[in-house]
Formats: structure tokens, sequence, C-alpha cells
């Protein structure tokens, strides 16, 4: 009976660390989101210096891997004057790290966009960002779409990494349940349904997104 | 706090020691992948409902839960059941189980975008199975394979620094562990940062220049 109140006692505490890791998980997605969009444009800019500055933002967070930049975010940041809170060290490596993925699909859908849809921005008479916001992009998202659901579900998975930059998330609870309680296999079970959960939860949005975006265009893959 | 070239010097031979841990661990790491890539990838394209079906289901749940958390199950949890792992062990069989489930796909969707046509001139031409596989099929289903492949092994070498978080003294486990005694984190993490940035961009290339070898030779 102790056994059974005690654990739903720490089960309690490891969903609060869901809070965090859902709290995590969509800062990140929001930042990786915004440098996608501005790095991927960037790489299709006309300019070489732009190009070439984003172009090695780009490779050394692609080189790297996210737990290295996690532990550079929050062990040595502070030591060049940049002291970050756990959290804020996550969202920031997560979302540098997602972005750098990110930049490459958006430069690639846009890419993607017919020759003939620039020509007819040209045409048109259109501004560069008018072609870009009203023509081109809202066509290259559809292209986005599927590729950014993989980069939330793997952005997702790196916030059990912050756990080791003691970011209080799922991981983390896990550990000190474990910790003070020395039982292993409940809160690791639990916190790997919860994980399963918010993923499928990622993914059913994204799929919706696909929907609702790519309404009104013709399928090139049917 | 400035940076030391001494201690660099002095924490090199600790970290080129692992650097050696998380290659072989990479290398090992990914014969695990490959090999349980193709089990899964048979799984999934078996003719057997239930058997797919559960494929799809165990492949799914791996690559929707994050890496750390199997390893902490692999390396936590199996000895409360009497299996118990060293952390190199537990590592490697995490790291190809995870990336396993990755390679599935490659290796399904290289079988599967062999054009129908091929399979259906192997069998007008009265070929056997095997001889429809190994004559036919794979030698076109195996170069597309090839670059995302290389992809897999390259990130996999970039996800082996988490394989610290259970003890295992690979190049990120060596760093970690001499910042924790001399509480300098600077040089540790930049050093292991730009060796990992210069195996993965050479590797990267590498694949770039196999990639288009293949190319030529398809053409």
């Amino acid at each position: 009976m102790n056994t059974f109140e005690s654990a739903i006692g720490y089960s309690w505490f490891i969903l609060t660390g869901a809070v965090a890791t859902v709290e995590l998980t969509l800062l990140s997605c929001l930042l990786a989101l915004i440098l996608a969009m501005l790095a991927g444009i960037a790489l299709t800019s006309d300019q070489i210096a732009v190009r070439a500055v984003t172009r090695i933002y780009v490779e050394i967070f692609r080189g790297t891997s996210v737990f290295v930049q996690l532990f550079a975010a929050y062990f040595v940041l502070p030591f060049v004057g940049v002291s970050l809170s756990p959290l804020q060290s996550g969202v920031l490596a997560l979302g540098l790290n997602g972005g750098a993925y990110g930049a490459e699909v958006v430069r690639a859908a846009l890419n993607a966009v017919g020759r003939d849809q620039r020509e007819a921005t040209i045409a048109l008479n259109l501004t560069r960002w008018q072609a870009l916001w009203w023509v081109i992009l809202p066509q290259a998202v559809v292209f986005m779409l599927p590729s950014f659901g993989n980069l939330a579900i793997e952005l997702m998975k790196g916030t059990a990494v912050a756990s080791l930059i003691t970011v209080s998330e799922l991981t983390f609870q896990a550990q000190v349940v474990r910790g003070q309680t020395g039982d292993t296999a409940m809160p690791f079970l639990l916190i790997l349904v919860i994980y399963l959960l918010i993923a499928s939860a990622l993914i059913s949005f994204v799929r919706w997104l696909e929907r609702r975006f790519g309404r009104g265009i013709v399928s090139a893959n049917t | 706090m400035i940076w030391s070239w001494e201690f660099v010097a002095e924490i090199t031979p600790d970290l080129l020691k692992g650097l050696v841990v998380t290659v072989k661990i990479t290398l090992i790491s990914s014969v695990a992948a490959l090999s349980i890539g193709l089990f899964f990838a048979i799984a999934k394209m078996s003719s057997v409902d239930l058997v797919r079906r559960s494929a799809v289901l165990v492949t799914e749940t791996i690559r929707r839960t994050p890496l750390l958390v199997q390893l902490y199950f692999l390396f936590y949890v199996l000895p409360d059941i009497g299996i118990v792992l060293s952390p190199m062990i537990a590592g490697t069989i995490g790291l190809g189980l995870h990336y396993g489930t990755y390679v599935s796909e490659v290796y399904r969707a290289g079988i599967i975008n062999v054009p129908a046509g091929q399979w259906e001139a192997a069998r007008a031409c009265n070929l056997t199975t095997r001889q429809t596989w190994t004559e036919i099929v794979l030698p076109q289903a195996i170069p597309p394979m090839i670059p995302p492949l290389g992809n897999y092994v390259i990130a996999m070498f970039k996800e082996t620094p988490i394989l610290s978080a259970i003890t295992v003294l690979d190049l990120m486990g060596e760093a970690l562990a001499k910042a924790n005694f001399s509480y300098r984190y600077l040089e540790p993490i930049t050093l292991v940062a730009v060796g990992f940035l210069f195996v993965s961009l050479c590797s990267a290339a590498l694949i770039r220049l196999l990639e288009n070898y293949l190319k030529r030779q398809a053409a």
C-alpha cells in the first residue's frame, strides 16, 4: 500500500517535469523556426557575404552534436560573460541547432518552387520581398512542413539532454526519483510513455498543418 | 577566464584516448545499426500483417522517444531484471537500436524505389527469387542508399557524446571528467566541439565525393 501511494506521489512529481519538457520544446521550436526561416532565406541570397556567414552558422551547428552545444551554452558561455539559466541555455542551444537543420529545409523548399513562379513575380513587377512573402513562401511552406515535423520531433528528443544541464524536465525528474527511491523501471517507463505522447501530439499537429496549408495546392506527389 | 594553452597540452592526451573510444563506439554501433535496420526493414515489408504492424509499432516507439532515456533504460532498468551491461555495451546497443530504426527506413525506401517493371521483367525472364534479388533488385537499390546511410553514420558519431551520461569515457566523457576536476570548462568543451566539427566536416565531404562517384557510375 505504501509503495503504491509513494508511486502515485512520485508519478505526480515526474509529471511536473512534463511542463518543463513541453515549454522547452515549444520555445526552442519557435526559436528554431525563426532562425531557420531567416537563415534559409539568407542561404538563397544573391550576396555572397550573406551566404557565407549563414553557411558558417549552419555548418558549425550541424557539425557538432546538440549535446556539446548544450554544455557549451551552459558551462562555457558564463566564462565569456554570458550567464544563462539552465532553461535559457537549453532553449538557446536547441533553437540554434534546430535552426541550422531547418535552414537547409527552407533553402531546399524555396529552390523547389518552380522557376516560372519567380518569373511571373518579375513580370508582375513585385519587389523581391513581395514575391517572397506572397508567392514563393506560401508554396514553399507545403514542402517544408513534413521535414519540419521531423525536426520538431528531433528537438523534442533533444530536450532530454537538457536534463544534464539541470533543467528539471522529465528525464531530470525521473533521475531524481531514481536517486531518491532506487526504483528504476517505473520512472523510466513513465517518461518513455509521456515522451511518446508528446511526440505523437506533435506529429498530429504537423499533419493537420500539412492539410491546412496543402489546401488549394495541386500536390505533385499523388 | 582566458584560454590556457598549457591546460590544452595537459588534457590533449586523455582527450585523444577518448576520441579513440568514440571512433570505436561509432564503428561497432554502425555495424549494429546496419544489421538491426535490415532486420526491421524485412519485418516492415513482411507479408504477415502482425509482423508488419508490430515492426512499425516498435520502430515508431524508438524513433519518438529520446536516445538518452533509452540509454538510461538499458543501463539502469535492465539490471533490475538481471541483465547487467557494461556502459560501453549498453551505449553501443542503444545507439545501434536507435539508429537501426532510421536505417530500416533507408533500406525500405531503397527497395521500394526499384520500379515495379524491374520485378515484373525479372519474373518474365523466369529468374529465381534469389537471382531477382542479387542480379536485379539489390544492384539498383543499394547505390541510392549509400549517401543517407553515410549521413546516419556521421549522425551516430555526433551522438556518441551522449554516452558520457552513462559513464562511458568517450571524447566528451574525458572532457567532462577533466572539466569537473579542474573546473575549467572553456578548453575541454571547445576542443571537443572543434574535434567533432573537424571530423564531421571531413566525413561529410567524403560522402559528397562518394555520392558524385556513384552518380557518375549510374550515368
